[in-house]
């Protein structure tokens, strides 16, 4: 019970924080408050049991994007232009495609339901395998590195080949900077 | 729909509903917004609200985190963990990859907004298709007839 209480209320400010992003327009404000979201998303991910993930998510969310995001508004511009076109369209849009979806979860099995699909196929055999195949005593870690480790081989070759992107896309970018400054002068 | 007035139903379903209107608020930004740099994090939103309904499948009432207590020589102390209910690992380490593969892909959308804003002078989307259009028409103008009438 005080679990599902403490639940909607985080639920709740991740809700008002959403929205807040929604009528910001100083992109500076935009960037903090998507890492307060992030913060409050990790004490969800705690309240879920999900403790890797919510200290991934503190690290990774709330830190490098946040980061990311500061260094690429002072690259660009720091404020939002008002948009032009009427915001009906896109809450229409919206409507429809929630509706859509809380439309598929009404066949969905009771939040925490030990009886679930998920939770009755793989997901025990890992637990009760753990111990005896590879002793480590976080069933996370075994997973990620051992059962399904060829899934994180994947992520490294994700991650290898966005930074190469990256790299591609911005290298130059104070070249290219010097030259248009001596064109114009 | 009737099954949303029975309380006890949505008492089992309110995590789904809420997670459902931060993915909606996110893909509001997304549409809606003409900024590319709040896009991006429109995107995030909706990203973060997707883990969070996943990892929400995995968890067990009464559950706790999936790591075991250990004896005094640094083995799984299989005896304790009778009785124990953990929730189920396989979400966590699916997410923990996405999370990770999601960076990625917000690093790639911020570079490439910067090479946008360096090309246009903008990363406003408006204002970014009125700058094509206007270099569309000069190219009608100076290339149309050859290519017999305007392209």
């Amino acid at each position: 019970m005080i679990d599902t209480v403490t639940n909607i209320i985080l639920l709740s400010m991740l809700v008002i924080t959403a929205l807040a992003i929604v009528r910001m327009d100083r992109l500076f404000a935009v960037v903090m408050l998507s890492g307060v979201f992030s913060l409050l998303s990790a004490l969800l991910f705690v309240t879920l049991d999900a403790v890797d993930v919510a200290f991934t998510e503190a690290a990774v969310g709330a830190g490098i994007s946040t980061v990311l995001l500061l260094s690429t508004i002072a690259l660009t511009k720091p404020v939002e232009k008002r948009a032009r076109h009427t915001a009906l369209v896109p809450f229409i849009v919206v409507c429809v495609t929630g509706a859509a979806l809380v439309y598929g979860t009404l066949d969905m099995p009771a939040f925490g339901d030990p009886n679930a699909p998920a939770l009755t196929h793989v997901g025990p055999e890992y637990l009760a395998r753990t111990p005896v195949d590879i002793d480590v005593p976080n069933a996370v870690t075994a997973i990620l590195g051992s059962y399904r480790g060829f899934d994180t081989l994947g992520e490294a070759a994700v991650v290898f080949t966005a930074g190469i992107g990256v790299l591609l896309l911005l290298s130059g970018l104070r070249r290219r900077r010097e030259d248009e400054e001596e064109d114009q002068a | 729909m009737s099954k949303l007035l029975d309380l006890q139903f949505l008492a089992g379903h309110a995590h789904y509903l809420l997670f459902i209107v931060l993915m909606m608020t996110g893909l509001f930004i997304v549409v809606d917004k003409t900024n590319l740099v709040k896009k991006i994090v429109g995107l995030n939103i909706f990203q973060v609200s997707v883990f969070m309904f996943y990892v929400s499948i995995g968890k067990v009432k009464g559950g706790t985190a999936p790591i075991f207590p250990m004896d005094d020589k640094y083995h799984v102390d299989t005896a304790a963990m009778a009785g124990q209910v953990y929730s189920n690992p396989l979400p966590h380490v699916l997410i923990l990859t996405a999370i990770v593969v999601g960076i990625a892909t917000t690093s790639l959308g911020l570079a490439l907004i910067v090479r946008i804003r360096e090309s246009f002078d903008t990363i406003d989307e408006e204002d970014i298709l009125a700058i094509e259009q206007d270099m569309t028409r000069e190219d009608n103008k100076k290339h149309g007839n050859a290519m017999g009438g305007l392209a």
